[in-house]
């Protein structure tokens, strides 16, 4: 109501919004007086781990094929933004995902900073001896909860994979890397449709008993809720403590910031995410993928949750690569913030 | 990972997905078990009133305007989808709103469904004889919770429009039409910043007071979060039960779906609180 065109121009901009109203990373917690903070606390995780995915989950899903010196630019650019966790590339075949075929000169590439950590996924020995001398100190293997997306994925049963990742898993012990797994389809799968919290619980603990040190639970196709996501969790976590879980929700439908609330009421407190929601949805065209980084970030701060991680840095990378990538961020923090 | 395009094509159609796999509305309650409906209940009402706003909100704010017969036509369609509130259109001046100049056309063409209602907003007497006169039979006036949006927006300060939405309000009520009150940045305002729960709660207490049945807690900019629609309810709640609570969130940053989950724990919650025999399922 009212003309709305003049009034805009008297709006503060987005950018002043963000910063002089406490929805930035920015010392936010001590911003709020102690009866808030307080409130805001109840029910939550202290800190929140995000594990950013776009490097490899993000760019491994785009159509266009990022030069290998802009990959290393952008992780770069993310390694200064306080994200602890970035991962990096997958060494799988370049056969099966050509997106990927830089590992090696990537991994050697990117500069190592201290304090952050650059997990590369591995599917079988030959992909983890070939991170390890390319430098890789942190490796991902990754599972499903779904026999046919296993089979159409990776190409073998969850049992047959799981017998591969053993070796990975062992080898990685074996040499002090850790290793950390994947549950892909865990709200969902493709091509069974609904997938049982117990099938989830049981593939999740396997690749725990085996040594990874964290099970990243994936909505691979996004189509979870809070509902779903509830009783999922509570299942897991009869058999893993919530310190070892982690949340990968992609927002297909647009539910993963309410999913991802909803794990963290529950005692999860590691979350991936792709920077600019990079990375469509291979299984519905035209439709968006991971959960943005930025959107998270933007939750979490106004939850006054401790991240380490500046929003403004992550919408400067997320910006870089999207003008790389030629796409539109599919940030909706960053729609906002760019458009005004 | 693994060659994606071949596998897609061997994977469920999304339509066979939504219906078969409980992600629909068809009867979803029905085919759980019941172990799992239990789990699903705790800590959310159990019915949640959709107020669909898309027609007045919606297309208000789009650059295109709509020809008349096509927002009858889009209303008929939603009128036929189980919705049981569509806010028609806003019986303001065209000089301010051009795309909802036909408002009087647009109300005197929908087909009024049994079991749906159609509240149109009225921000003064005026608009409000008209929509009258057009056939409405509920009403909403729009105030703010910052005295800059109230001033640029509607050209008044927010005790002003309090005084015009009396009137209206009073004169609702005499013809037993039912009036909704919304409120405007109740979590942030595109002038002013930050906006306290207090003063929220403030004009919430005034539309509440006069005579509004229900009162809408706008996100009008989309940068609320769990954190501070919590705040905030937690305190318009003090002052009003959450049965007369709605809330209207803006997804300008993603965080819509997120809000309303907390408001619907924070209304369950409240719920608990306040009637202690209620037993949790």
């Amino acid at each position: 109501m009212g003309n709305v065109p003049s009034a805009v121009k008297h709006c503060l901009s987005y950018q002043q919004l963000l910063r002089e109203h406490l929805w930035t990373g920015d010392s936010v917690a001590g911003a709020l007086d102690p009866a808030q903070e307080t409130s805001q606390l109840s029910g939550f995780p202290e800190y929140v781990k995000i594990v950013e995915v776009g490097p490899r989950d993000g760019l491994q899903n785009e159509k266009v094929i990022v030069p290998t010196d802009i990959k290393i630019e952008f992780i770069n650019q993310l390694s200064q933004t306080g994200l602890s966790v970035i991962e990096v590339t997958s060494f799988v075949s370049s056969r099966w995902v050509p997106q990927m075929a830089d590992h090696t000169e990537v991994m050697k590439g990117i500069h190592q900073y201290p304090g952050v950590r650059y997990p590369v996924l591995t599917p079988n020995l030959q992909g983890f001896h070939r991170a390890v001398a390319a430098g890789a100190t942190e490796i991902s293997v990754f599972g499903a909860a779904s026999e046919s997306f296993s089979k159409k994925n990776i190409n073998c049963s969850i049992e047959e994979s799981m017998e591969k990742f053993e070796e990975v898993v062992k080898s990685a012990r074996h040499m002090n890397i850790p290793a950390r797994g994947y549950v892909s389809c865990a709200l969902g799968c493709p091509y069974e449709g609904n997938i049982t919290p117990q099938k989830v619980t049981e593939v999740s603990k396997r690749l725990y008993g085996m040594g990874c040190y964290e099970i990243s639970l994936g909505d691979t196709i996004g189509v979870g809720t809070p509902g779903s996501m509830k009783r999922m969790l509570e299942s897991v976590m009869k058999e893993i403590p919530p310190t070892a879980l982690a949340v990968h929700c992609h927002d297909t439908y647009g539910q993963a910031l309410a999913n991802i609330l909803t794990a963290l009421q529950m005692g999860i407190n590691v979350v991936d995410s792709a920077v600019s929601g990079l990375g469509g949805c291979p299984y519905a065209k035209g439709a968006s993928g991971n959960v943005a980084t930025e959107d998270l970030i933007y939750m979490l701060n106004g939850l006054g949750l401790n991240t380490g991680v500046n929003l403004y840095k992550v919408m400067e990378a997320g910006d870089f690569i999207c003008k790389a990538v030629n796409k539109t961020t599919n940030s909706k923090v960053a729609q906002a913030s760019f458009n005004a």
